[in-house]
């Protein structure tokens, strides 16, 4: 299966496999305009299979919503069909509106207004604690 | 601006330095009975709590200060619908320092990032109350003379119970400290204090369900109260309210110098023929959270 070459935009590479579709939806995807591709169990000589996301605009993606997913994939930003930069993707320390607490008794669960933040408390373990109740984000 | 609102939030410098104060205080308390001349307390009790807030408000009247605030929800802007951030922002115009307890977890966090005061959690649902655990290191410190070689018997509601979280929380960073961890099945540790706390450092726990076999080797009991208000379902609570009674039955194995705590209220886990027992040590407990209180407030408010 091929998918063309984009000129302008963002291709997310070596994403887990499985992981593109939870990609697809926290990053905000379906709601773009623009041509989208999401290849799923794609052949990779690294990973054995591996998901990919072409973006084929100029946009800002949330670097830190892709380090939350799969802190393994590369960001490769393309301009008039040549890669201009290749990014690889850490977890970041903080998430902010990318998750939210699920907690009953948390305070966000009654004031609508209050942002959702998650810290990173154990990078081995890919762990993440909300801010104002410390619920273990799922 | 510092608040608190985690145990977590003081050093154990910082925590030696709140006993040495508290301590001096008990020593000579005339020395700081108008240290707060002239400042407010404001008590922002969004759930009743009779105990803490009127230990918050003792504390700063015996400070020489004044006290301004509301006991519960109702009374409150809260019930127009006003968000903490927005009380606290507006409060903070008034007070040198707010005490806040909410059924919220995390909203003293909130109101700390908005008030431009201190701000001081005194209880956020089953979360924190770094107050209460800032009462039970004086009253160890008092009966004990340290932190440090104790074998801790923590009993009843260890899931949702916060004084317990907290102090474990606190305890683990002195040395050779053991835990023995009583409760129901049902009411266990939560794993991320188990595995974030006690395994972390590595320290000794035992976990069991069987209060009167683990006491004899307890040289500090803390009972807790099944708490109604933490649980979605009645009937979960009806069962597991009973699980645990401590008589002088079971205190016959108990060592001489045991000293039983007991965050309070109580309802019955502490039989009231204990209470004369020299070892019961739950209303030096009270007292102590006055002290504490009084320490942590002119720390925070850079008197001391």
């Amino acid at each position: 299966m091929r998918v063309d070459a984009i000129q302008n935009g963002i291709v997310i590479d070596h994403i887990t496999a499985g992981r593109g579709m939870q990609l697809y939806d926290l990053l905000g995807l379906k709601d773009l305009d623009c041509p989208v591709a999401l290849m799923m169990n794609a052949v990779s000589g690294k990973m054995g299979r591996k998901d990919i996301i072409k973006i084929d605009a100029d946009i800002q993606v949330d670097l830190d919503v892709i380090g939350y997913v799969d802190p393994g994939a590369t960001v490769n930003f393309i301009r008039n069909g040549s890669l201009v930069e290749k990014r690889n993707i850490e977890m970041p320390k903080m998430l902010t509106n990318v998750i939210r607490c699920k907690n009953p008794r948390c305070i966000t669960s009654v004031e609508q207004e209050l942002d959702h933040v998650f810290r990173l408390t154990d990078a081995p373990n890919k762990i993440y604690r909300c801010i104002y109740c410390e619920t273990k984000a799922k | 601006m510092r608040s608190i609102n985690d145990i977590r939030d003081l050093t154990v410098d910082e925590i030696n330095e709140l006993v040495r104060l508290a301590c001096d205080i008990i020593e000579h308390p005339a020395a700081y009975s108008e240290k707060c001349h002239g400042k407010k307390l404001a008590t922002l009790f969004f759930e009743p709590s009779t105990h803490t807030r009127l230990s918050f408000e003792a504390a700063m009247y015996e400070l020489g200060g004044n006290v301004l605030g509301f006991s519960e929800a109702q009374s409150s802007s809260a019930a127009k619908g006003e968000s903490v951030a927005d009380t606290a922002r507006t409060v903070g115009c008034y007070a040198d320092i707010i005490a806040m307890r909410h059924p919220k977890e995390g909203a003293p966090y909130v109101a700390s990032q908005h008030a431009g005061v201190p701000v001081i959690n005194a209880g956020d649902g089953g979360h924190n109350h770094p107050t209460q655990t800032l009462a039970d290191l004086l009253t160890i410190y008092r009966e004990k003379g340290g932190f440090e070689n104790l074998t801790v018997g923590l009993c009843g509601d260890l899931k949702f119970g916060r004084t317990v979280h907290s102090l474990i929380n606190a305890l683990a960073r002195y040395k050779n400290v053991k835990f023995v961890l009583i409760s129901p099945e049902e009411l266990k540790v939560p794993s991320y204090v188990k595995k974030d706390v006690i395994q972390k450092n590595n320290l000794p726990y035992v976990q069991t369900t069987d209060l009167e076999a683990a006491i004899p080797e307890l040289d500090i009991l803390y009972m807790t109260r099944v708490q109604r208000e933490r649980f979605f379902n009645e009937e979960d609570y009806l069962r597991l309210k009973d699980s645990y009674i401590l008589d002088p039955k079971k205190l016959v194995n108990a060592k001489e110098d045991l000293c039983i705590m007991h965050p309070l209220p109580r309802v019955n886990e502490i039989s009231v023929a204990i209470d004369q027992d020299p070892r019961a040590c739950y209303f030096k407990q009270v007292l102590n959270g006055k002290y504490m209180r009084m320490a942590l407030m002119l720390k925070l408010l850079e008197l001391a």
